[in-house]
Parts: structure tokens; C-alpha cells; sequence
């Protein structure tokens, strides 16, 4: 397997687009407001597509995490909905951790947006504020690589144990990896 | 639990075999093939292998006190009524599993079980069975074609994926779907709803020993499968809902279809409620089993028709309504318990709600195009490229380079038979995602299984498993 195959096809003005996101006005949702004013480091974005509700974005530093997440909850979203990671390769930070809560209540989704750096990819871990939160962080450390601190069984989920990188990497090869099926080794 | 499994770089050690390799060729026979069988005595000191019999390596299950605790969720540690925790000897407690091939795990899933006795004290999923990369592959498909890999996931349920996968494509394109277009795709996945609901009550009887259920089920979902492949030409995997609209138009007579469709679905319920809901057999195997907390539902995620037979009033179809279906009247039907027979109640019940769009659907069916009319979405018509070079042109650069879409990131929801299908999208402006990320009903399910299966005994088990209605293709992706 080697890890020199980088995608080429995606033009970097595209990219500078992504980070070059608008400066944001505060989306006048009273939860996201004292949100706001709480964490003034925190910044927003919002998406409104053609049809459907309005997406709101908070992007926050990793140190931030844990604190804006409970104040998050506190807020009365108490669902967790999903995590994920996003490798965006030749951007800093490279990987993208991607919360996303709901509030059932309020009828409102929030997306927490964690940037982590490619050469020290470790977040806190969401689980003491979120149990649901345990498998997904599984996946994201199994195809990601993203080292969640906290968590106590971070372990392969997807994957054979015996795997050996992070295959939704973006510099991950395609094909041609040998099948190792977990336990074959004991047996044949 | 090995500490090698957090290398940061990715290059993660093979963990090392539980036994020496010298030890484990001394097993084997000549040919390398066949392991002595050990027997151990019964009162003596048990041996190493036995001891390490269920050790998994990096996924066998933590000691209790390391464990994720499921009694820090529920805020209490059930103790049995008849064995105080005290009286149990540790050897008392056995680790079994159950799965990766029982008939009862619809799919391959495994559960680690501690049982002491009957009773099952701890349960540990493990999924990965049936994983297959998807998320990877879509990364490599054209918007295009991302259909025929989402409609893989959930195979009970395919239009629904496809759905959700063309909405959250459509966001970023910034298209509108015409309404006729917007109203099939309403017809289609209801419709996929109810065969997907029939096909779970027929393997739930199954599962809980009404074994003539599986039959009925299937029977009445075949109707629906036919319509299916009428519209699509395909029982499954339809790539039938795209980006754009649909792939092409209902055939003549569809509505003739579909009313035979609620003569036979609806004669079926009502035997099905006749056959099982006086049933004491039925009941007493369903009713307090399996129970789930609103609270735990949050905190796991779980939704669709588990969170509303435990009480929670939430359908996307309600709360963030998408492809016109704020337009139809239905209800939302709620359980009271949280437990298997409430979670019965409410699939029979949304067959019911299910029904009754489809059938304003029909009454209400708009005219018009069942596509958008963006060129640069839609390929022109068959004879226009015959006489238009542009159209020509057009036509090859979808089908060759497919449409590009703009940079973005989006999440898309819809209510998947088995509760919150998402996905989240980013696009960076190339023809193919740059990464699709899909949150699937069943992953928060099975992570769930533990908090409504401890403390249940074995039989139990199985019924909570068959109640929630996983589909380990979903999980796994």
C-alpha cells in the first residue's frame, strides 16, 4: 500500500474558497445569540438552501470543545445525531471533525465544525456529554484516524483489528489491499 | 484492548496473536490444518486456554469497571429480584456470543453476551461484517451515478437512500424539482415504507415464533415489489429517485397499481391484527420487553418509530418537512412504553399513515415534467440531440464528466423507515463529492442494544433484536 496517490483533480481555488467562508453575521436565533456571547471565540455560519431549514454552523477550537458542547446541551439540544471527520488533505487544519446536534424541542439542528491538525490529530472525546456518541467516534478513529481523547474503548469498529492505516484518508490508495478477515491468523 | 490500536500515524501494529505462535503450531497437525481438541476436567484448575477461550483481542469486551458504563446512562443499576449481587461467584457469569451467522441477527451481527444464568448482565455489538467501503467508493462516483451505491445501504428500504441522497445533492445545486416530480418521489419511498415495515413484521413473527407472519408479510409486500419494478424495472437497488427529479415516468395504469396495492395491504393488516394482537402468547413476550427511555433514545440517537413507540412526538416528515409532504395529512402515531409490543403498534400504525398519503398522492397527482428542466442537471430529450449541437454537447459532458457541483457543505435528512437517515455532504466543486458522509438509522440502534437488552434474559434478547428492525448493511455500510 502506499500512501503517495494524492488526489489531483480538485483545484486549489476551490479550496481557498472553502477557508475564504464570508464573515459571518450572527443568525438571529436566540439559543445561537447566547451561544455566542458565551463563547466569543466561537464563530457561525449558515447555509439556507432552496427548501428545507436554515443550516447552522459553529465553528470552534478543539481546546473549546468539551465546554461549548455542554453549553450546547444545556441549551436543550439533547439529541445527538451524528459525528463524522472530513480529510480535507492540503488544507490546515486537515481533518475536519463534524458534530451534529438536534433539539427536538426547538425543532433546530446545530453543526459543530472542529478543525484538527494533520500532524497531531487528537480532539477531546464527546462521550461523557453524549453515550451516543461512542460508536461514531469509533469510526471516525477507524477510518480517519483521528485519536479521541477520553473515549475508553477507542478500537477498530468497521475494520479487521488487523488493518493497518486509516482508508478514508484522502492520500489512502485504492485497491489493492489483501482481505485479512479477523482471526485468520490463529486458524490457517 | 491493545495500546497500539491509537498510533496516530496510521500505521497501526498488528496486535499481537493471544497465544505464542509456537504454542498454537505445537496444536496442529502435520498438514497445518486441524487442532487437537483439549478437554479439561471438570473441578480442576482451569487452564490458560480455557480462561482465554473468549478473548478477542482489541474487541473483546473491557472489565466492568472500564466499561462505557450503561448504568451511568440509566442512572441505575438493576439487581435481579431472586440473586443478590453479592451471592454471584464471578465463574457464574459466561461470555457467549451470539452471531455473526444466527438466523435471529438479520444480517451479520455479533453480541457479545455475558449471561449469568438466563440473564443477560452486559451486551457488546460488534459490527463491521458486512462493511464494504461505501462511503469511500461514493467519493469516487459522479453525482450521478452516487445513487447506485447509497441505494445499496439500506436494502429494505433502497428509494429512501436515494432520496435523501438526491435532496442533499439538489441543496447545493440550488435546483427545484417540478411538482410532479416532487409528489412521485413521495409516492415511491411511502410505498417503500410500508414494504419495508411488512417485511419486519414478517421476520419479527418469525423471530418470536409466529412463524406464519413471515409468510403473510411477504406475501402482501410482493404487491408492492411488483409496482416497484413496474416503475423502476428493478425489485431493488431502483436507482430510481436522482438528482434532478426521477428517472423516468410512471407507466400507464399506475393508479390501478396502487389501488390494488391498498386492497391487498390493508386486508392484510387487519389479519395481521386478528392473528397477533389477542394473542397472549404474542403478548406476554412483547409487552415490557426491550424498553427504551426517551431519555436513553437522546443520548443514543435512536429515532424513527423506536423513539416514538417510547413517546417522542418527532417526524422529520413533520418537523423538517422535505419534498413537498407537508402538503398530505397524516398523523404521527406514538407508543406510550418504549417496549417491543408499543414498537409494533406504531409500524402497524404507520403502515396505516403510510397508506393514506400514498392515496392523497394519487388523488392529488400534479401533471407536468418529473424533472427539473436544468440543463446542466437534466440531459436534453432523445431528439434533441439529433437535431441540436449543443444538446449533443450536453449530452456527452453528463454522461462522460457528469455536472459539477458548487462548494458546500450540507446535511439532509429524511425519515427512513428505521428513524433519521442523514447524509453530509461536502463538495468542492469537482463532479464527484469530495466526501459523503451517511448517518444511518440502524448504526444508532445497534449501539443502543445494550441499554434496552441488560438484564434481559436470552429469549427476550431475540425479541428486542427483532423489534428494532436493523438492517446490518445500513450499519456497516
Amino acid at each position: 500500500m502506499s500512501d503517495e496517490s494524492i488526489p489531483q483533480d480538485e483545484s486549489l481555488e476551490a479550496q481557498a474558497a472553502v477557508e475564504a467562508s464570508p464573515a459571518l453575521e450572527l443568525p438571529g436565533d436566540p439559543i445561537l445569540v447566547e451561544l455566542a456571547a458565551a463563547f466569543p471565540s466561537v464563530s457561525f455560519t449558515s447555509f439556507e438552501p432552496l427548501s428545507g431549514p436554515r443550516q447552522d454552523t459553529a465553528i470552534v477550537d478543539r481546546d473549546e470543545l468539551l465546554a461549548f458542547v455542554q453549553a450546547v446541551k444545556d441549551a436543550g439540544f439533547e439529541t445527538f445525531i451524528d459525528l463524522c471527520a472530513v480529510d480535507h488533505l492540503n488544507r490546515e487544519p486537515r481533518y475536519d471533525v463534524v458534530t451534529i446536534l438536534l433539539s427536538m424541542e426547538h425543532a433546530k439542528r446545530l453543526i459543530i465544525r472542529v478543525g484538527v491538525p494533520g500532524e497531531d490529530p487528537t480532539i477531546p472525546s464527546i462521550t461523557s456529554i453524549y453515550a451516543g456518541a461512542n460508536f461514531y467516534e469509533r469510526e471516525a478513529w477507524d477510518l480517519f484516524g483521528v485519536i479521541f481523547e477520553g473515549h475508553t474503548d477507542l478500537t477498530r469498529i468497521l475494520l479487521p483489528d488487523e488493518w493497518s492505516g486509516h482508508p478514508l484518508r484522502k492520500n489512502y490508495s485504492v485497491g489493492s489491499v489483501p482481505v485479512q478477515f479477523k482471526g485468520s491468523f490463529k486458524s490457517s | 484492548m491493545s495500546d497500539t490500536t491509537r498510533t496516530p500515524e496510521g500505521e497501526t501494529p498488528a496486535p499481537a496473536a493471544d497465544r505464542p505462535a509456537d504454542e498454537t503450531n505445537g496444536r496442529l497437525d502435520a498438514d497445518g490444518r486441524r487442532r487437537e481438541h483439549e478437554i479439561w476436567v471438570a473441578g480442576t484448575e482451569e487452564p490458560d486456554w480455557i480462561t482465554n477461550a473468549t478473548d478477542e483481542g482489541a474487541q473483546e469486551m473491557l472489565p466492568r469497571d472500564l466499561d462505557p458504563a450503561v448504568s451511568v446512562q440509566r442512572g441505575v443499576t438493576v439487581t435481579d429480584d431472586y440473586l443478590e449481587e453479592e451471592m454471584i461467584v464471578d465463574d457464574e457469569r459466561q461470555i457467549i456470543n451470539m452471531g455473526p451467522q444466527h438466523p435471529a441477527t438479520h444480517g451479520v451481527l455479533r453480541l457479545h453476551m455475558e449471561l449469568e444464568g438466563e440473564t443477560v448482565r452486559r451486551v457488546k455489538p460488534i459490527i463491521g461484517y458486512l462493511h464494504t467501503g461505501m462511503e469511500k467508493t461514493a467519493e469516487t462516483l459522479p453525482y450521478m451515478s452516487g445513487g447506485t451505491n447509497v441505494t445499496r445501504m439500506d436494502y429494505l428500504s433502497p428509494l429512501n437512500n436515494e432520496l435523501c441522497y438526491a435532496l442533499v445533492v439538489e441543496q447545493l445545486l440550488g435546483v427545484e424539482i417540478p411538482s410532479r416530480g416532487q409528489a412521485i418521489r413521495v409516492l415511491m419511498t411511502e410505498l417503500n415504507r410500508v414494504s419495508s415495515h411488512l417485511i419486519w413484521l414478517a421476520t419479527f413473527g418469525m423471530d418470536i415464533g409466529a412463524l406464519s407472519m413471515m409468510i403473510y408479510g411477504f406475501r402482501e409486500r410482493e404487491a408492492i415489489l411488483a409496482f416497484f419494478e413496474k416503475v423502476t424495472g428493478l425489485r431493488m437497488n431502483h436507482n430510481y429517485i436522482r438528482p434532478g427529479g426521477v428517472a423516468a415516468d410512471l407507466p400507464d395504469g399506475w393508479e390501478d397499481d396502487v389501488e390494488g396495492i391498498f386492497d391487498v395491504v390493508r386486508a392484510g393488516l387487519d389479519d395481521y391484527q386478528d392473528l397477533l394482537n389477542g394473542n397472549p402468547i404474542f403478548l406476554d413476550r412483547t409487552q415490557g420487553v426491550g424498553v427504551i427511555t426517551p431519555k436513553e433514545a437522546h443520548q443514543y440517537g435512536v429515532t424513527g418509530p423506536i423513539a416514538r413507540a417510547a413517546g417522542i412526538n418527532f417526524d422529520l416528515r413533520k418537523v423538517f418537512p422535505y419534498s413537498g409532504i407537508e402538503q398530505y395529512d397524516f398523523d404521527v402515531p406514538l407508543g406510550k412504553h418504549g417496549d417491543v409490543f408499543d414498537r409494533y403498534l406504531v409500524r402497524t400504525e404507520e403502515i396505516r399513515q403510510s397508506l393514506r398519503i400514498v392515496e392523497q398522492v394519487l388523488e392529488t397527482m400534479p401533471g407536468g415534467d418529473y424533472r427539473t428542466d436544468d440543463r446542466k442537471v437534466t440531459p436534453p430529450p432523445r431528439k434533441r440531440i439529433d437535431e441540436s449541437m449543443e444538446a449533443l454537447i450536453h449530452h456527452f459532458k453528463l454522461f462522460t464528466e457528469g455536472f459539477k457541483v458548487p462548494v458546500g457543505e450540507a446535511y439532509q435528512a429524511v425519515e427512513s423507515p428505521r428513524g433519521e437517515l442523514g447524509m453530509y455532504l461536502v463538495s468542492k466543486g469537482a463532479a464527484k463529492p469530495w466526501r459523503l458522509h451517511v448517518r444511518t438509522p440502524s448504526f444508532a440502534t445497534v449501539q443502543s442494544l445494550p441499554v434496552m437488552m441488560t438484564d434481559l434474559i436470552v429469549a427476550d434478547v431475540i425479541a428486542t433484536l427483532a423489534s428494532l428492525d436493523p438492517v446490518l448493511g445500513d450499519v456497516d455500510r
